[in-house]
Parts: structure tokens; C-alpha cells; sequence
């Protein structure tokens, strides 16, 4: 067992891990931050993202001490300090972007980091960004909705009700 | 007008809080104080006769509790089938055992052989790896039609054959249907594959059993879309736990889609081994497991004939279809391809004539059950696939076809037993070619022309049986369950009311639908009224979700119990105000006396209730709460019509989806934006049937297609933004709220549509040959047809 420390949605947190403990056991198992899903075995449905050092990271593909040191943001350090939701989170609300709710997480950090990369991104730019994010309950539409009201696009004229 | 609040309402998700701030309770989130974890062994072969499971090794491995195999299960009873169909001679489908471990053979790679308990989910896994398991291997049964050969391999020995039922209906209409086919003007003939797919929610399955020693009680959170029919199944049939010993609790669930329907071994097996452990027992399935031990779903080869006279009307319908049971009969299993299936071949359309003929068939392959739409897709898709080929041999308009086929006056009784109370099909189809720019497709058909691709137009309607279902009718078909709903309403004394459902909520937005029409009903804010599902222990008895049922049957239970509890609380008022019950109106959460300006709050009568010192105790008791079962009077039949346009690439065969439009007309409706989430989610995976997923198995009977590596999901840049629309509506006429349910309509009624816009691009750029190429449509299978 090794050592690590990192902070996590603001606050230092550290731990005992493996060699193989992966950062969204982690999280999940050590931290008891239970937004991160688990969704898949093979990196593809993006259910465990987070940020590391402000970089969307699916949590299941990197190891807890590849995070020594760094700042990582999880779905529960989203919202606003007083405790509302953040813009993008509240957009999901608004257009009905989650269902079931277990993809939201990764979908929300996701959406965040294409944001911060690129403001006002286009409908293919989303679609093209949520490769690594899969939804079997909303068909998308909704989700992409609400990343382009998030990023303050007008999204009235896309159909929906 | 839109509503803001109420029936009618988009009003926004509660739930939607906890999910979006990761603090949503799924099973994986639970864990209990001094919990063992489980990991199974399955085998990694389809077919052989397990000889022996040697465990020792594994058993003195650090952190190892116990290892459980088939002899540790030996007073337990088999995971039960809920369902017996009749087949055409009026005997009982065969029905094999299925043990909660593999006991004797092996009979589908990830057959579960054994369960190792530990102290950690590591060292569980680490001794699985240690356990010996020596099978025999057999020659696995994979092809339906080769598993029926007299020389087949027998799936299970103890059955005469791998037939678990050769179903006909209407038998008696048999030979009607076939003169009609021998006097037929013009008979198109299809032969089609309705694909096995993996329904795959996001979630995978979780089970963790609890057991307390001082009170004896058992405990189990699971991933359930109907928490106490897992009781009832498992107490009853497999543990032999009686219902006020067993607590099953069905937290947030990530997606259902008919997979977490099912009472499944590891349920069984966790619950077992926390009794037998005095320990909380967890096991988590990983993502490639869940592809070999989750129901499947679809899986029919079919044969369909039409018979048409000379002006195109619909004479009589023929079918042959081998549907794939698997290994063993999971729950539902027998009723997809014969009540959910053969009841839907009139479609919207006024066939006199119809026969349908199911063999359903076990192989070494994963058991297939209900996968949303369960029956209705495969019905869907080979009726509105023939009707195209069918409007393209003749020569008529594929839309004008239909519509000289429409039923248009109800109630009308199919020949295939069902009632249809009513509908307007012309109204949806009017509607989705407006919304679906139909007239515009020659102008787009041009454009991609000039851009070196094919486009296609693609058009279908669908009709669905749902809100499942009348219990005396289904039990004369062999269902070993009701299936009412329920709902307790209880009214608190500062005015608030909690509302118990037999429902359950697993993305469908209940606690916010559910308090909208409960709220609605007495005039007050949504936030008054919460929702509480998912555990046995504080909700009445129900069937769970599922079948597009939860508004149809559920609201119905909910509107039921809430009227009892207005009626009573006008009593109430009645005493409080000196006046006659029959003079009391409640409107907007205010009692009055008809004709006087006299009223009282609710709040005030609730008070009342629960201090009833100005109260009519000689008549009414104190309290207010309420509970009603509702059992449905028919099933309810949402309709619509579909529109898809494709561009396929002529140098690789790559179909790109430019649009789809679906119309439906869903009866009533309670929150708009939660039905046309729940279209755009349906559309989504029909999307995916018919041109990405497939569950392929090789000819060992391994699953090539074993993650997502392999099994390919739709994606964001799969899919365009859909037109939905719902303004059609005609309300259900046998349930209070008139509403018809809409959680299966846009995975039932996609597929066809996705194919008839391919099929079409590919007969416009003169490939008159291809008349139909099997789902998914690959670039693959698209390019090799487009070369003759």
C-alpha cells in the first residue's frame, strides 16, 4: 500500500492504495464519492469522467497515484458554493438532458471541459465531443440541447415539444 | 395553452437534483457494515456436462469466507419461469430447470458454476481464478432451425427435444387464411431476422443480500425494475423466505429496458449466502459479464406473407417465426414471441385473416426475454417491412397503401384477439408528413445526389399493446401473475401526502409525473406530494415497471386511491362547514359549499383528520389514507406514424440517419417533455437496432460481440435531433387519466423505418434487386448489397 494525496473538489484528501487501484475506485471506495459511475470494463461509456488538472479524464483509465498532487474535480464538486446548480447542470434540467441519471455525471464533466475548450461549440462539435459518453435513455437529443443552452446558443428553434 | 403545473405540464424533474450533484443512491452506492463481496465463476464454454467443481484451492485463499456451487443449493428451489404458454396442440410448453447455480451441465457461456464470497472484492475475484472446474464439452446448439433437427443435441436431457412450444394463432383460422392465400391477387413474401441485441442500461447489475440475525429478516437491494415481484418469486419459489421475512429494495436503477425485470441467480444467490454467512454478501456485475448473464433480447427468424387483392387491401396475414429462447426460460420469456407478438400482426390495418406460427427454441446461448417493446418490435418491423415490399411490387404509394388499409372506426376487434378501444391513424400519418417535410424529400433527394450520395425515404406506422395488463386475461394465457398496480395515498396532517406506488421509477421521471396528476386531482403545489417507490417495505404490492404500463395502470391505482381519499375529505369539510358531502366541491386545494361563499383549506381538513374533535366519528374513522389495486379492463394501444431519411454512401455503404420524424398519439398526456424524452430514447435504440447492435455469437457458441469494444452503441454523432410530436391524442377509453403510455413506442416503431429509407435509396439509384437487407445494416451488409 502507498500513500497518495490529492485534492479533491477543493479539499486535500489522501489514502492507503495499490499499484492497481484505479482513481475511480478511489473515489468511490475510499473517498465515498459515489457520483462517479462505473459503467463499463473497457474505457468506452465515459460514466467515470472527471477532471484531473483540469483535463476530462475517464477515472477508470488512470491509476489513483498517476493523481498524486493533482486537483481533480468530480461531479459533486460541480455546483455552485451555494449549493445551487451550475449553469450547465441547471441546463440539463431545463431540457430534460438525464433519465435515469447513472451517465449524467460523466456526461455534465464532459460538457464542462467542451466548454472550457471551446464556448460556443456547434451541434457536430458536441455530438463529435460526446464519443466517449454513452446514453442509453435520452437518444441524445436532449443532452446536446442542453450543452447549447448552457453555452447560452439559442436552442428554440430546435424541435423537441 | 401550455400548463405550468399539473396534468399536462412539462414540469421540471425533482429527481433530477440528486442526479446531476452525484448524489443519486444506486445499488453500487450501498454498502453495508461488515460486507463480503461475491464473484462468480461462469463458464467459459457453451455446452458441457460439468463433472465436478473443485473449490479447495480456492477455498484457503486469503480473505476467502465461502465458496458456493451447486450442492450448498441443493433445498433451494430453481429460478422460476412466470409464464406457460400452451402450444397449438394444447399441451404445456416444455419447461427445463433452471438452478440458481450450474448443476450437471454447463448450457451457455456464462452459466454461473460458482460464487466465491471474500472478505474484498480482489480476493474474491483472485480465488474464482483458483477454482477447478472440469466440464466435458459438447457440441453447442446455436441455430434455431439445426436445434430442431432430430439429430440436435439436447440442450436440456430431461426434454424430449430443444421445442419448448410450437404456438399457433388463431389455430382455428388456419385454413381461412390459407385459401385466402391461394386466391390472392398478389402474395409478397419476406424473410427477415429480428437481430439478438443486449439492452444494456448504463447501469450493470448489482445485488447486495442482507441478513439480521436477531430478527431473522433477509434484506436485498437490487437493480429491479419491480422489487416485489423479485420478492414474491424469490421468497416463494426459490428461498422459500415468506413476504414478511424477505424486504427487497429497488433504489435509483440505472435503466431497465426490460433486463432488470427478471428475478436473476445472483439475486438468489446473494440473499442465500448473506443468511448462510450471517454477513452482508455484495456482487457487482462488471460491464463484459453483464453481456453474458443479462437477458437478452429479439432474436427471431421470421417468414412473413401478405395477401393482397388487386387494389392493394390487405386479404390475409401468414407468418413462421423461430424465436430464440436460450439456455434456460428466463421470467417473461415465453409470452414475447407469442401474447406480445402474434396479438400485434393486424398492425393499424383491417386484415381479416391472420395466422401466426412461433417455435421457440432453446440453444446454448444467453436466455432471451423482454427487451423494451418486447414482441412488438419484431411484430412491427415484419409487418411494415412485407407492406413496403409489398407497395413496391404493385406499384402504389407505400403511405397511400396504408391509409386504404387503416382501420378507422373502434372499437375494432382484430382477428388476432385483441380490441383496439381507439386510435386515428390518419391524424398521425397526416401529421408526420408535415412535420416530417415529405414534400421537400425531392429537392433534399437532389442535393445529396450532387454530392455524390444516396438518399432514401423511409415511412412506417406501428401500433403497440401496452399498459399491460387485464389479470383474468392474461392468465387464461398462461401468466402465473396479475397484473394490476397499486398505490396507498396517505394524506399527513399538516397537508402534505405521500403517495406509495407498486411502480417503479428507473428514468421515467415518476416522482415528478406522479405528483402532477395526484396533485392536479386536489388543486395543490406539486411539492406537496411525494413519491415513494422502489421498496417493499413502505409500498402496497405491485408488478413493477415495465410494458409501457406505469401511467396507464399505476396513475390509474393513484387516481383510484386519490379519489377515495377526496371523497372522504369532503365529509370531512361536509361536518366542518354543517353541510351535505353532495354540496361540497373541492377545487384548487378549497373546500366550499356549492351556492355560499362558506370554504375551508385543505390543510384544515387534514388537521381535522388526525384531531378529529369537530369530526363525524359515528361515521368516518380518523385518519386519511387510502389504498386502491387497479387492475386494467384491456390493454392500451398508442399508434403512430414514423419517418426516416437516410444518405448512404455508394463507395462504402455507410448510412448516415439525416432526420427522423415520429407522430404518436399517446391518449392523454401528463408532462410533454417527459414523453418526448422518452420517444427520442426509444428512437435512439431502434436506431441502433437497425443499423449498429448485434449480440453474434461464433460457432463455439462464444459471444464475439462481448463489450463495447465489440457491441456498438449508439453514440451522440449517431443520431440527429428528432421532430416528435403528439398533438394527435386520442384518450384511452378505460382508464381514468385516458392515457395510453409511450415508454416502447420509439424502439417499436424505428426499425422499419431506418430499413425502408435504405432499401429506398438503394432501389432509387437503380439497385431494383435489393428488396431487403437483414438489420443491422452495416456499411458492410449495405455495400455487398449494392453490388448485386
Amino acid at each position: 500500500m502507498t500513500k497518495v494525496t490529492m485534492t479533491v473538489n477543493g479539499k486535500p484528501v489522501s489514502g492507503d492504495v495499490e499499484g492497481r487501484t484505479l482513481l475511480s475506485q478511489f473515489l468511490r471506495d475510499d473517498l465515498g464519492l459515489t457520483g462517479t459511475h462505473i459503467g463499463c470494463d473497457t474505457s468506452q461509456c465515459g460514466a467515470c469522467v472527471v477532471h484531473v488538472n483540469g483535463q476530462a479524464v475517464k477515472s477508470c483509465t488512470m491509476f489513483a497515484l498517476e493523481a498524486e498532487g493533482a486537483e481533480v474535480r468530480t461531479i459533486e464538486g460541480m455546483a455552485n458554493a451555494d449549493g445551487s446548480l451550475s449553469a450547465i447542470q441547471q441546463a440539463f434540467q431545463d431540457h430534460h438532458g438525464l433519465q435515469c441519471g447513472f451517465c449524467t455525471p460523466g456526461m455534465v464533466m464532459s460538457a464542462a471541459a467542451l466548454l472550457a475548450e471551446k464556448p460556443k461549440p456547434s451541434e457536430a462539435e458536441i455530438r463529435d465531443y460526446l464519443e466517449g459518453n454513452i446514453c442509453r435513455c435520452t437518444g441524445y437529443h436532449n443532452i446536446v440541447k442542453a450543452i447549447m443552452a448552457a453555452s447560452g446558443q439559442d436552442v428554440g428553434a430546435i424541435a423537441a415539444e | 395553452m401550455p400548463k405550468d403545473h399539473g396534468i399536462g405540464a412539462s414540469s421540471k424533474r425533482r429527481e433530477d437534483v440528486r442526479f446531476l450533484t452525484g448524489r443519486g443512491r444506486y445499488t453500487d452506492d450501498i454498502n453495508l457494515p461488515g460486507q463480503a463481496y461475491a464473484f462468480f465463476v461462469r463458464s467459459q464454454v457453451a455446452h458441457g456436462r460439468l463433472n465436478g467443481v473443485d473449490i479447495s484451492a480456492a477455498s484457503s485463499m486469503p480473505g476467502v469466507l465461502h465458496i458456493f456451487t451447486a450442492k450448498d443449493f441443493e433445498g433451494v428451489g430453481g429460478l422460476p419461469c412466470g409464464w406457460c404458454v400452451t402450444d397449438r396442440h394444447g399441451q404445456p410448453m416444455q419447461e427445463p430447470g433452471h438452478p440458481v447455480l450450474a448443476s450437471g451441465k454447463v448450457r451457455h457461456v456464462g452459466d454461473p458454476i460458482a460464487m466465491v464470497v471474500a472478505d474484498s472484492y480482489d480476493a474474491a475475484r483472485d480465488a474464482a481464478e483458483a477454482v477447478e472446474v472440469d466440464i466435458e464439452e459438447l457440441d453447442p446448439v446455436l441455430d434455431m432451425k439445426a436445434a430442431l433437427a432430430d439429430s440436435a443435441p439436447k440442450v436440456h436431457d430431461e426434454l424430449a427435444n430443444n421445442l419448448c412450444y410450437d404456438w399457433g394463432f388463431v389455430e382455428e383460422n388456419r385454413e381461412a387464411v390459407n385459401t385466402a392465400f391461394e386466391k390472392a391477387a398478389h402474395v409478397t413474401t419476406l424473410e427477415l431476422v429480428n437481430q439478438r441485441l443486449v439492452p444494456n442500461a448504463m447501469e450493470p447489475r448489482v445485488a447486495v443480500g442482507d441478513f439480521n440475525p436477531a430478527t431473522e429478516d433477509s434484506t436485498l437491494y437490487t437493480t429491479s425494475q419491480n422489487p416485489h415481484v423479485i420478492r414474491l418469486l424469490m421468497g416463494a419459489f426459490v428461498l422459500g423466505i415468506p413476504e414478511h421475512k424477505l424486504r427487497v429494495v429497488a433504489p435509483d436503477v440505472g435503466g431497465g429496458f426490460g433486463s432488470k425485470i427478471f428475478h436473476y441467480a445472483e439475486e438468489a444467490a446473494c440473499t442465500f449466502a448473506a443468511k448462510q454467512l450471517r454477513r452482508p454478501v455484495k456482487w457487482t456485475c462488471a460491464r463484459s459479464e453483464s453481456f453474458v448473464t443479462d437477458a437478452h433480447g429479439r432474436d427471431h427468424v421470421t417468414k412473413i406473407e401478405l395477401a393482397l387483392d388487386a387494389e392493394g387491401h390487405f386479404q390475409a396475414i401468414r407468418t413462421e417465426t423461430y424465436a430464440n429462447m436460450g439456455a434456460y426460460l428466463s421470467t417473461f420469456a415465453p409470452s414475447v414471441p407469442t401474447w406480445l407478438h402474434g396479438t400485434l400482426m393486424a398492425g393499424n390495418y383491417k386484415t381479416p385473416l391472420i395466422y401466426v406460427n412461433v417455435k421457440a427454441v432453446f440453444t446454448n446461448t444467453v436466455p432471451v426475454d423482454a427487451y423494451r417493446g418486447a414482441g412488438r418490435p419484431e411484430a412491427t418491423f415484419q409487418l411494415e417491412r412485407v407492406i413496403d415490399k409489398a407497395a413496391r411490387e404493385m406499384g402504389i404509394d407505400p403511405v397511400e397503401i396504408r391509409r386504404r388499409n387503416f382501420i378507422t372506426e373502434f372499437p375494432y376487434a382484430t382477428p388476432v384477439a385483441v380490441e383496439y378501444d381507439t386510435g386515428d391513424y390518419n391524424c398521425t400519418m397526416d401529421k408526420l408528413l408535415e412535420i416530417a417535410d415529405v414534400a421537400g424529400f425531392e429537392l433534399r433527394l437532389a442535393d445529396s445526389k450532387a454530392r455524390g450520395k444516396l438518399r432514401g425515404l423511409g415511412i412506417n406506422c406501428y401500433i403497440e399493446a401496452c399498459g399491460i395488463a387485464p389479470s383474468h386475461l392474461v392468465g387464461q394465457l398462461g401468466a402465473r401473475a396479475g397484473l394490476y398496480e397499486s398505490a396507498t395515498v396517505r394524506v399527513n396532517a399538516t397537508g402534505g401526502l405521500v403517495v406509495m406506488t407498486g411502480s417503479h421509477s428507473h428514468g421515467q421521471g415518476h416522482e415528478t409525473t406522479f405528483a402532477q396528476v395526484v396533485a392536479d386531482m386536489i388543486g395543490l403545489d406539486e411539492n406537496m406530494v411525494e413519491i415513494v417507490h422502489g421498496d417493499t417495505a413502505n409500498t402496497p404490492m405491485g408488478m413493477g415497471t415495465y410494458g409501457s404500463r406505469s401511467l396507464a395502470v399505476g396513475g390509474s391505482a393513484m387516481v383510484r386511491a386519490t379519489e377515495k381519499i377526496i371523497a372522504k375529505a369532503k365529509k370531512i369539510a361536509a361536518h366542518l362547514m354543517e353541510a351535505s358531502p353532495d354540496d361540497i366541491e373541492l377545487k384548487e386545494g378549497k373546500f366550499t359549499v356549492a351556492g355560499t361563499d362558506k370554504s375551508v383549506a385543505w390543510g384544515d381538513v387534514t388537521l381535522a383528520a388526525y384531531v378529529p374533535h369537530n369530526y363525524p366519528l359515528e361515521e368516518i374513522e380518523p385518519g386519511l389514507e387510502e389504498t386502491a389495486f387497479y387492475d386494467p379492463n384491456n390493454f392500451t394501444f398508442p399508434a403512430g406514424a414514423y419517418a426516416c431519411e437516410v444518405e448512404v454512401d455508394p463507395e462504402t455503404g455507410k448510412v448516415t440517419v439525416c432526420s427522423f420524424a415520429a407522430a404518436d398519439d399517446f391518449g392523454n398526456i401528463v408532462n410533454p417533455m417527459i414523453v418526448d424524452g422518452q420517444v427520442h430514447g426509444g428512437l435512439a435504440q431502434g436506431i441502433g437496432q437497425a443499423l449498429l447492435e448485434a449480440a453474434s455469437y461464433d460457432e463455439h457458441g462464444q459471444l464475439l460481440s462481448g463489450s463495447y469494444m465489440d457491441y456498438a452503441m449508439p453514440r451522440a454523432d449517431d443520431v440527429p435531433f428528432y421532430k416528435v410530436d403528439h398533438s394527435c391524442q386520442t384518450p384511452c377509453t378505460h382508464n381514468p387519466l385516458g392515457v395510453k403510455g409511450c415508454g416502447e413506442a420509439g424502439a417499436i416503431g424505428s426499425p422499419p423505418a431506418v430499413v425502408n429509407a435504405v432499401v429506398d435509396a438503394l432501389q432509387r439509384a437503380g439497385h431494383t434487386d435489393v428488396t431487403h437487407i437483414d438489420m443491422p445494416l452495416t456499411p458492410s451488409r449495405v455495400w455487398a448489397a449494392m453490388q448485386g
